[in-house]
């Protein structure tokens, strides 16, 4: 089973980063990006009985370790 | 005085920071591994600058399980003096043991430099040897110390008193220019509802010393010694440290110019 998690910033926060790669796409020429938001990707692969196991499982290694609840939030997406 | 200095796989700040409490101060301080279970006796425990496991992840992320920090927990909810520098800050965010979280510099460059703070509370046992409102010139080294909380809990901060340190122009005054990485309200140090835990992100182990550009951050470390009456009076501390004492005399930061 693998479980990928996205970790991004929370929209209430800055981010440097986007903004910066944002702006090098606009030198670019590609003008019709409005925004970038850059975030961090992880690929969990888990011995788990079924799909709603492995999700509960990478949900609380987001939780714990994986993001920061403070500045971040996560999305789960579980594969076969 | 016993300081305990944690000792995380990339910390680099360690051996500054044992060489103010041992050498510049003359008490006793110990390095304990990250993996150790015990503080052993210590009196005041210091989590260090650096880069503790890469700074991968976030800064401070894997840190916060070390299974000292449990240790690190336990002495801080008994009401133990914990101060962290730097890399120390983050780690004590990651861990809950003050608020808010730091993200990349604004600029995204790393900033490696001296500068000016302003200490805003006196009544924590790292700042109670300083004046109120008094600059301190302490150098900073890091790329991600852009402090960042929920609004509610900024102001909750700035309410409680919790803002100790913020990041001034050399005259004092808090002006976006004098702040080097975007944090919130120019917040280059907080500490807990208990007052008992410091994180700010200057170093002031870099700056107990004249020869090595400032000696402004010894009023840090020399809080911590009359937090506890009969260790050593504040003139064996002067009798030690040459020149400490101007820090009350007059501003350290003017004879550094």
């Amino acid at each position: 089973m693998q479980a990928r998690v996205f970790v991004t910033l929370k929209p209430s926060v800055f981010d440097p980063q986007g903004t910066t790669v944002a702006e090098a796409l606009h030198t670019l020429g590609y003008a019709t990006v409005r925004d970038v938001r850059q975030g961090k990707y992880f690929e969990l692969e888990i011995d788990a009985p079924s799909a709603d196991e492995a999700r509960r499982l990478a949900s609380e290694a987001a939780d714990k370790l994986l993001s920061n609840p403070v500045i971040e939030s996560y999305r789960i997406e579980v594969t076969s | 005085m016993k300081f305990a200095v944690v000792v995380f796989p990339g910390s680099n700040c360690d051996h500054d920071t044992y060489h103010v409490a041992k050498e510049v101060l003359g008490q006793e301080a110990e390095l304990i591994w990250h993996k150790d279970r015990s503080l052993g006796r210590a009196d005041v425990v210091i989590l260090p600058g650096g880069f503790a496991h890469g700074d991968y992840l976030r800064t401070g992320a894997i840190a916060r399980f070390s299974p000292i920090m449990q240790e690190v927990s336990k002495f801080a909810a008994a009401g133990g003096p914990v101060l962290g520098i730097c890399n120390g800050f983050q780690v004590l965010l990651e861990a809950g043991l003050l608020p808010g979280a730091m993200l990349r510099n604004r600029s995204l460059q790393f900033r490696c430099q001296f500068l000016h703070v302003k200490v805003e509370q006196t009544n924590t046992p790292f700042t109670l040897a300083s004046r109120p409102g008094q600059i301190l010139k302490m150098p900073i080294a890091h790329g991600d110390g852009n402090y960042y909380a929920e609004p509610d809990v900024v102001s909750r901060l700035e309410r409680n008193g919790q803002v100790v340190f913020r990041y001034v122009s050399p005259a004092g005054a808090v002006t976006d220019e004098a702040n080097p990485n975007g944090s919130l309200n120019n917040i280059a140090g907080i500490c807990n509802e208990a007052r008992n835990v410091v994180g700010l992100m200057p170093h002031p182990e870099r700056a107990c010393e004249l020869a090595i550009g400032s000696a402004d951050g010894l009023s840090i470390f020399e809080s911590i010694l009359k937090k506890t009456p009969g260790v050593i009076s504040g003139a064996e501390v002067s009798e030690i440290t040459p020149g400490v004492f101007s820090l009350a005399a007059g501003s350290q930061t003017v004879l550094n110019k």
